[in-house]
């Protein structure tokens, strides 16, 4: 795998960061990276990925940020270091830069993850979600309306449930599987550029719309202009068919 | 793996409602006081019901082509202590072998090397790993009494299910081969399925075998009960970069600045090191002697679980193991269905490789170059393949980059195919239609060998299909 590609030298350079990659990739989470890089490329942009991991220095341009979802004892591996790096994040949210944080990042971009033991597991409060240790886990296809981006098809699989307070828009709506906590129809969060989802699968190579999204949020920020040339990828509108009509 | 007993519908002959029915009247007499002649008595006489029972549905099972299951199920249902009693007073006890990748293959090879020193060795064989897949393949194997002409037991066991089997039957010793994600689906969490084969070791009598190089594995040491010996298999330095634990999977070869730092093993004297492989030839050391073997199995990762094979066997032979005859034994060993299992297809080889999670997946790709091969990957997603696809995504097809893939299909076919797209990986034809793909692939550059990588059951329809063409066990 290469980082540059034929223009490199004077193609436009966007700097694309994966959050805890090493502790934080739980189920195809490298696809979101994958899928942005490409759809940056054939619109003739250079991609440098840069990743962060615990300890690590955060870069000084960073224009689009990935994370995904971690098993418990990568989410402790991470918490100390998350909560120090909570309020650059916070910052670059506000400041509009694009970030799709899923399942585990998810979590812990919200107030808090409360365990069945009781524990309160805190997050940086960039969303304004709590989440809460469920009975059992939510598993399997998931289809989403969304009013910004149409049809959202994703896997999910979590146990905590996860609940929107004032200011956080969902992503959208379940139209199957049960979303942020099985019992009001919403699923994933919205807030600025950022967005959360429980969904892999992974999530952005058969929702394009979601990946064009965060891909126009960094370009214009960095760049000012955005030319959004459409892409024909193969096998995307197939697998996107695919994935919405198998079983649960 | 899954087999559905409780779906199959399967009329039961009288005969064996009289015997269940007999049964529940013996369970009446439970309240006799234990150790006494009459509780003895009623055991035996539930032991050989529940025997007769399993017997006659399996029988029946047979006949209607059913699940392997069935007929375990019978038999567990009218005596619960059937398995501690047939697989308890064996004379050299009972080994489990669990993990993610290399079950079925690993077994194999145990079962052969052990065979090979003279041992009569009872496994479950048909593809059921899971408990009732054990008492089935018992009931197959036991005389009438429901005693089994066997010096030991090899069981290939499912994580999930060898944490109920350890808890009837506490093996003597186990085998752990590797934890990596899979079936996150139905086990929630890598770390859970680390905690049920952490269940395994802890009930594990005499030895415990592990893999050095899986740090989840080797961790499992500190789970052995007091007087349980603990022993590795190993890499050599040299071959570890091969074989990537579940933290490396993640590609981190285009990032800026550099590599991650390698997740060593911790240093550890190991029993058996694969030291070398270079197509089918393997070179190990066994306690620090250099052995060189040509065996039938090609695959670094078939060969690695060659090496946990003879840690194993080396283990339960102790002092008595007749090392010419266990590298005999080795070199005879072909591989497990679909597990890099070569077959003749109008007079061509083609290759059939399991893959079922992203490390076994890499590993295969690593294992089997693809350049005078024509490729077919085949993915589907049924409950036992997995529902979510998220896995692929965790793969690099870099590999396949220069050859292409000629035909993918399967139900996720359009899935597979775009994560090709995305490694830039060039891609023939795409039909969900297994046997058309199937039909086309074959027929297509008959010089030139053929590889399928596919799912579980994938595989299954796949041989199938085979089956019509050439001589192919058929498992189902």
């Amino acid at each position: 795998m290469d980082t540059t590609n034929p223009q490199a030298g004077d193609a436009p350079v966007i700097d694309l960061l994966q959050l805890y990659p090493r502790d934080m990739n739980i189920y195809g989470d490298w696809g979101n990276v994958l899928t942005l890089r490409k759809r940056l490329q054939l619109r003739g942009f250079e991609v440098r990925l840069h990743e962060y991991n615990p300890g690590d220095e955060f870069p000084d341009q960073v224009d689009l940020i990935v994370g995904g979802g971690g098993q418990d004892s990568g989410q402790n591996k991470i918490q100390t270091d998350l909560l120090a790096l909570g309020g650059r994040l916070k910052e670059l949210a506000g400041d509009g830069v694009p970030m799709l944080v899923i399942c585990g990042l998810y979590q812990l971009y919200g107030n808090f993850f409360k365990t069945h033991t009781g524990d309160i597991i805190k997050g940086i409060g960039l969303l304004n979600v709590d989440t809460v240790a469920g009975p059992s886990r939510l598993i399997g296809n998931t289809v989403v309306e969304s009013s910004e981006f149409g049809t959202v098809i994703g896997y999910e699989n979590h146990s905590g449930q996860t609940f929107l307070k004032e200011g956080v828009q969902p992503l959208g709506t379940v139209t199957k599987g049960e979303g942020n906590n099985g019992q009001d129809g919403t699923e994933g969060a919205r807030y600025r550029n950022v967005v959360a989802s429980y969904l892999h699968g992974s999530l952005l190579p058969k929702n394009p719309a979601v990946a064009d999204f965060l891909i126009r949020g960094a370009v214009l920020r960095r760049y000012g202009s955005f030319e959004d040339t459409p892409l024909e990828i193969p096998y995307e509108t197939e697998a996107r068919l695919t994935a919405a009509a198998r079983p649960r | 793996m899954e087999n559905s007993p409780e779906k199959t519908i399967i009329p039961i002959p009288a005969a064996l409602l009289t015997a269940a029915g007999i049964a529940a009247v013996c369970g009446g007499c439970r309240a006799a006081p234990p150790g006494s002649a009459a509780l003895c008595k009623v055991l035996d006489m539930r032991h050989l019901l529940a025997t007769l029972a399993g017997k006659t549905v399996r029988e029946v099972a047979k006949l209607r082509g059913g699940g392997s299951a069935l007929p375990g199920l019978v038999a567990e249902k009218i005596d619960p202590g059937f398995l501690p009693r047939v697989l308890g007073n064996l004379p050299r006890g009972v080994v489990v072998i669990s993990g993610t990748n290399g079950k079925t293959t690993t077994t194999k090879m145990v079962v052969e090397l052990l065979q090979g020193q003279g041992l009569k060795v009872f496994t479950n064989r048909t593809g059921s790993n899971f408990t009732r897949g054990v008492v089935a393949a018992a009931l197959g194997e036991s005389n009438l009494a429901g005693r089994l002409d066997a010096d030991i037991a090899v069981l290939e066991l499912d994580e999930a299910h060898a944490v109920h089997f350890v808890k009837l039957v506490p093996p003597r010793y186990c085998l752990l081969l590797n934890v990596m994600r899979d079936q996150l689906d139905r086990f929630g969490e890598i770390e859970t399925t680390a905690g049920f084969l952490r269940r395994i070791a802890e009930a594990t009598t005499g030895s415990i075998v592990l893999n050095r190089e899986d740090p989840r594995i080797a961790a499992l040491a500190t789970a052995a009960r007091a007087g349980t010996e603990v022993k590795y298999f190993g890499l050599s330095a040299q071959l570890r970069p091969m074989f990537p634990s579940d933290d490396d999977l993640r590609s981190n070869a285009a990032v800026v600045g550099g590599p991650v730092p390698e997740n060593h093993a911790v240093e550890r004297e190991a029993d058996v090191v694969l030291t070398t492989c270079e197509g089918s030839a393997a070179g190990f050391r066994l306690d620090g002697r250099q052995i060189e073997a040509e065996l039938r199995l090609t695959g670094i990762y078939n060969v690695y679980n060659a090496a946990a094979a003879l840690a194993l066997a080396r283990t339960v032979l102790g002092p008595d193991a007749d090392e010419d005859a266990l590298l005999q034994s080795l070199e005879a060993v072909t591989p497990a269905f679909g597990r890099g299992e070569s077959l003749t297809v109008n007079g061509q080889p083609l290759d059939l490789v399991l893959v079922k999670n992203p490390a076994g997946f890499r590993l295969a790709l690593r294992s089997f170059p693809a350049a005078g091969y024509r490729t077919m990957i085949a993915i589907n997603d049924n409950y036992a393949d997995g529902r979510d696809m998220s896995w692929l995504w965790d793969v690099d097809f870099d590999s396949l980059r220069e050859t292409g893939v000629d035909e993918v299909s399967g139900v996720r076919a359009n899935d597979m195919a775009l994560r090709l797209f995305y490694d830039d990986v060039p891609v023939g034809r795409v039909d969900t239609d297994l046997d058309a793909s199937l039909e086309r692939f074959i027929a297509a550059a008959p010089g030139t060998p053929k590889r399928i990588y596919c799912t579980y059951t994938a595989m299954l329809a796949l041989r199938r299909e085979l089956g019509k063409l050439t001589n192919v066990e058929v498992i189902a």
